[in-house]
């Protein structure tokens, strides 16, 4: 199992996801610095947290052009499997890999919390296969933080989304309790996969709830499922 | 050539950062105004032989960098030197 981690000036959350990833795999995955425009084979490629280039302009705009993008859309191009998790799902969305885009939070505030997040049942993607199983296993406790996560697109692009399950998970209440969707998102969208369901984009951090000392695993349910479906 | 770039959110996408000083505005007293939007502007110098080329190139720009066409819009400006 190969792993690149993608590495941007600002970047902050590259290290915690490459412990993560190693603890689940046992092998260290690779940082690659943004402006190497070449990039070994891997299996799985991982845009980390954090805040690139200082989210100048817009966030993640600058580092999606940056060079070492240019060998993530030829992995991408191949079928490669994409991971972006957070300022890394924003620059998915800037770099053109995942539909939509992410606007400032409906609450103007950072946010910085636990989400339930529900794994949708009709995507299909092999990247969830092994985390969405009976209806108790459907939900994932893994905590946001950012200032910048409502997701947004046309209604009919969300339609389509809908349609095509490119859904990958939504904010989810517990029982009736308001304010669930921490930053507004549309239809409270926390996650989106592309259309052949190899390249998933999400604001929760999954690195973030890994057990020992987190206050869930579920993210380490999620990164061992993600990881069992880019080796199947 | 000097190119000012004005940047803006489409009509329909939700402005929370406008919608906030819209409020401020109306606690100041200012209460006739509405519809607060938020944009951006980049001003910068473009070396090309016209201003027809300029704004071609200022186009090209926006659509691969400075805005984001999913949800803002972009409007150009050219001003000759001479």
């Amino acid at each position: 199992m190969r792993v690149s981690i993608i590495v941007f000036p600002g970047s902050n959350c590259d290290r915690d996801m490459m412990l993560a990833i190693e603890s689940i795999t046992a092998r260290r995955p690779a940082l690659i610095w943004h402006k190497e425009r070449q990039m070994d084979n891997c299996d799985l490629v991982i845009l980390p947290g954090g805040f690139s280039f200082g989210d100048y302009l817009r966030c993640g705009a600058l580092a999606a052009r940056s060079p070492a993008m240019e060998a993530v859309l030829d992995h991408a191009a191949r079928g490669g499997a994409v991971l972006g998790v957070c300022n890394g799902f924003q620059i998915l969305l800037e770099a053109g890999l995942l539909p939509g885009t992410l606007v400032k939070n409906k609450g103007l505030k950072f946010v910085c919390r636990t989400t339930r997040l529900a794994i949708q049942q009709d995507t299909h993607s092999p990247l969830l296969s092994s985390c969405s199983g009976d209806e108790t296993d459907s939900y994932l406790n893994i905590p946001v933080a950012h200032n910048e996560g409502n997701y947004f697109a046309p209604d009919d692009e969300l339609d389509a989304l809908e349609a095509n399950g490119q859904i990958a998970f939504r904010y989810q209440p517990v029982s009736d309790e308001e304010g669930y969707n921490p930053n507004g998102a549309a239809r409270d969208i926390a996650g989106v996969l592309s259309a052949n369901k190899r390249i998933l984009g999400m604001m929760p951090h999954p690195e973030r709830a890994m057990g020992n000392g987190h206050h869930s695993a579920d993210g380490k349910r999620l990164l061992s499922s993600i990881l069992e479906g880019v080796s199947a | 050539m000097k190119v000012t770039i004005n940047i803006s959110l489409k009509e329909g996408v939700l402005d929370p950062e406008g919608r906030a000083v819209e409020a401020s505005l109306s606690n100041l007293g200012f209460n006739e105004a509405s519809e607060v939007r938020i944009g951006r502007q980049i001003t910068l110098d473009i070396d090309a032989e016209d201003s027809a080329r300029a704004h071609h190139r200022a186009a090209r720009m926006c659509e691969s960098l400075l805005a984001n066409t999913v949800i803002e819009d972009y409007q150009i400006e050219v001003e000759d030197a001479e």
